[in-house]
């Protein structure tokens, strides 16, 4: 389906992201002969809690879940790939399938969008391949007393990621969204993986870039800055870069300020309905929530607009209403 | 005006329309024309320091890293790495050293520069940097097929790039090749094939020798230069850098000309637009200090303004060379006005004539205030600059403060009739906590504050809160500095901060000393005083940054970014704690060394009870020296001996060592310090974690019991949860072991040293013989140790080890301390002084927190079994607290106090 390019939408209006995926996915209550399905009846290991197997399994489930959201106003959907690398699929001895995951994934996903853009050409639903941080970390030893040693090789990390970013781009992904980055080095492996698919391609399609501040320090986990994260991330021409997860709006906010100051790209953001409880649940209603957000709306920090852990379609209505009374940020 | 025919005047920035290059290690490095200039360190290079190269080829990678973090530290904005040499993998040692400076963020906060001559290694590199870097370096030598490529990549790896003025005929060495090369490369770069952003391009236009002798050289310099303006006038973006030295190196082995000519070519290479460079700091010389007469001949060369200019040069380079080798002393200093020899003294340390020169100062002033206020400042001012810019010492600054004292104390007595009290920059008040009596990193705090224009109340050490508290109001201070150097001192620290606040105090709170650390501030002192701030100093020579930005009125900005800093160290510290897995006590217990005990392991002693020894020669403990602690007081890191020539405090390091060594020969010579040491061998046996000492061999009559503590970190299937009491034999094996004890001091009558020195306001000697007592004692240890290994008791009779071999440790058994890693709990002090008589024997003291009076003193115990090592404790369960209290017989809430460091809850 032809769409109008999002470069030039991006330009009059907020876009809106989805929300998570996998709060929702538990409501389905599913079990391990669920994950399994007929595909992996006699695979060698447990697969319960593997969500981005649904895509090959339950694919109805994501369409479902996709569709609430399209309903609640996102222009974007996200795959349901974010453990989508051969790396983190590793855990599950299920490397031969990612390809398929991710594929499928996207093809479920880009249905879903066209199903809507179709009842509204209005407004047009793009899909954005997700692409995790996998499990292991570049800049980081996983072992104290060993500072020097590293869990995985930048060139096993390229392998994976160009991977799963032809995978997402075959079953039909728009853009590409690498997200909850926490380690820049891994992300910088995966653009690099990402512009390396796009030459053998002969294509190129927007990417997404988005970062994760852990906490009130202000720096990735990898221990960059807001600012010092943007220059590493920026050599390629990227559609959006911004921050999801770990924190909530209100705590995003100074970061997204550092990073709308000094981009030329558009900013995006999708916080988690505030900070987890006790129980690691999260409690911030749709209200709280879009309370916070337009702030970012008022001080024009945002393009694109969206919610990490423990938002719902509910969240997500809440977002898409309060951010299409506004003007986008000015990027350039 | 400009040096480049075409261009009037400096050069000014002119592509605003660009963006600017954006750098980055774990913090932003944005290159804005009003940086000026980003100078580059270039110590991490192995085709460049020696040093480096030894480093890395015995993998002594924390020296390395050592090495990274102090060109940070002295200024350097971006770090060059650099691993091309022929005996060492370039590609692997590139990624070690990366991966491991990632994980140090005081030098991964800066941007690294990934040098190579060889693809795979800055590949190898670019893969281990999550920051923008540079490549340095690429160029058209193979060819444009090969810079595209390459190109390409450094685009997509996301990192800037130098460019080589160098194609396929070689290197350009005229105006006219550097134009048409990096003309050429620019186009290609920024060209279609590439776009590559010209913001992220920075041209090495290759500094050469000049005054060479050679004619095609005379230009070297000037076309360089002119060529700069070129490229920062003609191609938008471009940047341009080169490696500094080079163009000296006809001068090698004469310093004043080098740093001479990099700093006049650097001052005019700067202002044609050379905004980037690889620099020594150590070989610049400041461009206004250069000798006038020098700096013509210097820039006649540079500029080539006279046929005879090398010549003129070479001839003038003799005569600087000559004065330096013959080391004659030259007093042209004295024929300056007296402001100006009053600086020079106080730079260069020198007391000969300060009291002449101050009393002419005063007579040539109208009040003596004014001479402090002046001149004196003047000096003390460009000392801290000089001091702040890392280009002079530690050493060197307490020298410079041994003159500020003596010329403020002849100027006192007139002070005083003038009654006219003296500014000062802001109020002070150090302190060492009570229990505590180690004072020598306060007394250095306290000189280089001093230089700094503070006003230092000094209250001494073991001082209780209820004082410290006093004196600060009395006083009317500024601030508060604690210092101290054992571990009950970090708790008494947490009782004076908290003491602070219930006070209603509000002004900053300094922590300092050996055992502090950043953490322990972060997580157990900041938030008991939350009316004011609680800082951790490294050293002295941060002291003075910390306070003046306490002080200051960017205080607040400082505060809140210490704040930030603080609660990331707490989130990171309970990440790791949590990261960290324990077992219980029972099976730590479980899980010792499961040592086989044999007989023949078993050495009987020739002899048990207790042995003093009095009036050691000292003669005979001076070779026992182990002297790299004694330059790390003195803030000069390094090993011994190679400390000596290290490229950086080498020079000052072998200055300090030969003060030290002719105050030690004076102390042998003149006896300055008496020493006194007990020893004692008992029959023991361990019980569980406990040794029983014995009154005799009967072994029926317990007269001691020593507690040991037992690691309780979980420990992989080959390692064990290690105690002390390990290496004494249980006492069901039913056979007769031993343990051995010690107390010895080397500091008996130093004070009247130390009296004499201060009263003569010098503060330099009076903290040497302090530090060379400290290391007397460890000498006297180590002498006695040996006589107890071959001799005493005898078990390593045939042993035969050098003093590095000491310093190693590959002796045969421990002496491991109380208070110390493998048995962190001061408490088992007092009990080795009851066994070994010692306050009798040596004269030593224990304080209230189990600190040893006089400091330098020592006490341990000796284990002799062939398996006993060092080891850590590291952190314990409160399960281990509680059974550890009962069987001391001791309230848990006590044992959790005196632990407070090992507790890990």
């Amino acid at each position: 389906m032809d769409k109008p390019n999002i470069r030039n939408i991006l330009k009059s209006k907020i876009l809106v992201l989805d929300g998570a995926m996998g709060s929702l996915i538990q409501t389905y209550k599913l079990e391990e002969e669920d994950f399994r399905g007929k595909r992996f009846k006699n695979h060698t290991h447990s697969l319960k809690g593997n969500n981005d197997l649904l895509a090959l399994v339950r694919p109805d489930i994501l369409k479902e879940i996709h569709c609430l959201y399209l309903e609640a106003g996102a222009d974007i959907l996200e795959t349901n790939t974010f453990s989508g690398t051969t790396i983190a699929q590793a855990d599950y001895a299920l490397e031969f399938a990612v390809y398929d995951i991710n594929f499928e994934s996207a093809k479920v996903a880009r249905e879903a969008a066209d199903q809507y853009t179709a009842k509204n050409p209005n407004k047009p639903r793009y899909v954005a391949g997700s692409i995790g941080p996998t499990n292991r970390t570049l800049s980081i030893s996983p072992d104290v007393n060993d500072p020097g040693f590293r869990a995985v090789t930048w060139d096993e990390i390229l392998i994976a990621y160009k991977e799963q970013a032809r995978a997402l781009i075959d079953g039909g992904s728009d853009l590409l969204l690498v997200e909850t980055i926490f380690d820049t080095l891994n992300a910088k492996a995966c653009l690099y993986a990402i512009d390396e698919v796009f030459e053998e391609k002969g294509i190129n399609i927007p990417i997404m870039v988005s970062g994760t501040i852990t906490d009130a320090s202000g720096r990735t986990l990898s221990g960059q800055t807001a600012e010092a994260f943007l220059a590493s991330v920026s050599h390629l021409e990227l559609l959006s870069v911004g921050f999801n997860c770990a924190l909530g709006a209100d705590m995003m906010k100074p970061y997204l300020e550092v990073i709308s100051k000094n981009t030329e790209f558009n900013v995006s953001a999708h916080p988690n309905a505030g900070l987890p409880n006790e129980f690691g649940e999260y409690d911030e209603t749709p209200e709280d929530m879009a309370s916070q957000i337009k702030n970012f709306l008022d001080e024009s920090l945002i393009n694109i607009i969206g919610g990490c852990c423990g938002t719902t379609p509910e969240h997500i209505k809440a977002i898409a209403d309060l951010a299409s009374t506004y003007e986008p940020r000015n990027a350039n | 005006m400009s040096l480049h025919p075409d261009y009037k005047g400096r050069y000014e920035y002119k592509w605003h329309n660009l963006p600017f290059m954006k750098l980055s290690g774990l913090e932003p490095l944005i290159v804005t024309p009003e940086l000026n200039f980003i100078n580059v360190g270039e110590r991490t290079n192995v085709t460049g320091s020696r040093k480096f190269l030894r480093l890395i080829k015995d993998e002594l990678f924390d020296e390395a890293l050592a090495i990274a973090r102090e060109q940070v530290e002295n200024g350097a904005q971006i770090i060059d790495v650099n691993m091309d040499e022929g005996m060492i993998d370039g590609a692997e040692s590139m990624t070690k050293f990366l991966n491991l400076i990632a994980s140090e963020p005081d030098i991964s906060k800066v941007p690294i520069m990934i040098d190579s001559s060889k693809w795979d290694i800055i590949e190898a590199g670019l893969k281990c940097a999550q920051g923008k870097c540079v490549v340095n370096s690429i160029s058209l030598k193979g060819g444009e097929e090969e810079f595209i490529d390459q190109a390409k990549k450094i685009k997509r790896y996301g990192a800037a790039t130098i460019v080589m003025a160098f194609d396929e005929d070689g290197q350009a060495d005229t105006y006219a090749r550097r134009v048409e090369i990096v003309q050429r490369s620019y186009d290609i770069l920024t060209g279609p094939k590439i776009k590559f952003p010209p913001q992220d391009i920075i041209f090495d236009l290759n500094v050469f020798p000049v005054a060479t002798g050679i004619e095609e050289h005379r230009l070297n310099a000037i076309d360089f230069i002119q060529a700069t303006r070129w490229v920062r006038e003609n191609l938008p973006g471009a940047h341009v850098s080169g490696g500094v030295s080079n163009v000296s190196f006809s001068f090698r082995g004469n310093n004043p000309v080098r740093e001479a000519m990099h700093s006049a070519f650097l001052y005019h290479a700067i202002r044609e637009g050379m905004d980037m460079g690889i620099v020594n700091p150590s070989m610049l010389e400041i461009y206004d200090d250069i000798p006038k007469d020098l700096l013509e001949r210097v820039e006649d060369v540079l500029l080539n303004r006279r046929g005879d200019s090398t010549e003129r040069l070479l001839e003038f380079a003799e005569t600087v060379v000559g004065t330096a080798k013959e080391k004659k002393v030259d007093h042209a200093w004295r024929d300056h006005p007296v402001g100006k020899r009053l600086e020079h003294a106080l730079v260069k340390g020198i007391t000969d004539f300060i009291i002449e020169d101050t009393e002419e100062a005063r007579l040539a002033h109208e009040k003596p205030l004014h001479v402090i206020e002046g001149p004196l400042m003047d000096g003390m001012n460009v000392v801290g600059d000089l001091f702040g810019a890392g280009k002079m010492f530690l050493p060197q600054v307490v020298k410079s403060a041994r003159v500020m004292k003596k010329a403020v104390a002849h100027l006192l007595p007139f002070l005083e009739a003038d009654k006219d009290g003296r500014q000062s920059a802001g109020k002070i008040l150090l302190a060492t906590v009570k229990g505590d009596v180690h004072d020598i990193g306060k007394n250095i705090v306290g000189v280089v504050l001093g230089c700094n224009g503070y006003e230092i109340i000094d209250i001494g050490v073991m001082v209780p809160p209820d004082k410290i508290l006093a004196a600060a109001k009395e006083h009317n201070v500024d601030l508060i500095g604690l210092s101290g150097l054992i571990t009950p001192s970090l708790d008494e620290m947490v009782t004076v901060a908290k003491a602070m606040e219930k006070e209603g105090f509000n002004i900053p709170l300094l922590i300092g000393g050996a055992t502090t650390s950043k953490v322990h501030t972060a997580v157990k002192i900041e938030e008991h005083y939350k009316a004011g701030q609680a800082v951790y100093v490294l050293d002295a020579s941060r002291s003075v940054t910390v306070v003046s930005k306490l002080l200051g009125d960017k205080k607040d900005v400082f505060i809140k970014e210490t704040q930030d800093d603080y609660a990331k160290m707490r989130f990171h510290h309970a990440n790791k704690r949590a990261k960290k897995e324990m077992v219980s006590i029972e099976t730590a217990q479980e899980n010792k060394q499961p040592i086989e005990w044999k007989s023949q392991d078993i050495i009987a002693p020739k002899f048990t009870g207790l042995k003093v020894y009095n009036d050691v020669p000292l003669s005979d403990l001076r070779d026992y020296i182990d002297w790299t602690p004694f330059f790390q007081t003195w803030d000069l890191h390094g090993k011994y001996p190679r400390i000596l020539e290290d490229d950086i405090v080498g020079h000052e390091a072998t200055k300090l060592f030969a003060d030290a060594n002719k105050m030690l020969d004076q102390i042998c010579k003149e006896k300055w310090v008496q020493n006194k040491a007990v020893i004692g061998i008992w029959p023991a046996n361990a019980t569980g974690d406990d040794v029983e000492v014995y009154k005799n061999e009967d072994r029926n009559e317990v007269i001691e019991k020593f507690f040991m503590l037992r690691q309780q970190q979980k420990k992989s299937s080959k390692a064990f949860n290690h105690s002390l009491a390990d290496y004494i034999a249980p006492k069901e094996t039913g056979l007769n072991d031993y343990i051995g004890g010690f107390a010895v001091t080397t500091g008996l009558g130093i004070e009247t040293h130390i009296a004499r020195f201060e009263a003569d306001h010098d503060d330099y000697n009076s903290i040497m013989i302090k530090a060379l007592a400290d290391r007397f004692a460890e000498a006297f240890t180590e002498y006695l140790h040996e006589k107890v290994r071959k001799d005493v008791w005898g078990y390593a009779s045939n042993e035969t080890l050098s003093n590095a071999d000491l310093i190693k440790e590959s002796y045969k058994g421990i002496r491991p301390a109380p208070g110390y890693p493998a048995c962190p709990d001061h408490l088992e002090k007092p009990t080795l002084f009851r066994l070994l008589n010692a306050e009798k024997e040596t004269g030593i003291t224990l304080t209230d927190s189990m600190a040893m009076y006089p400091t330098a003193s020592v006490s341990g115990w000796y284990f002799a079994h062939p398996e006993s090592k060092y080891f850590g404790i590291g952190k314990i369960q409160k399960d281990q607290v509680v059974q550890y209290a009962e069987r001391k017989g001791e309230s848990v809430e006590f044992i959790e106090k005196w632990l407070s460091s090992n507790l890990n809850y």
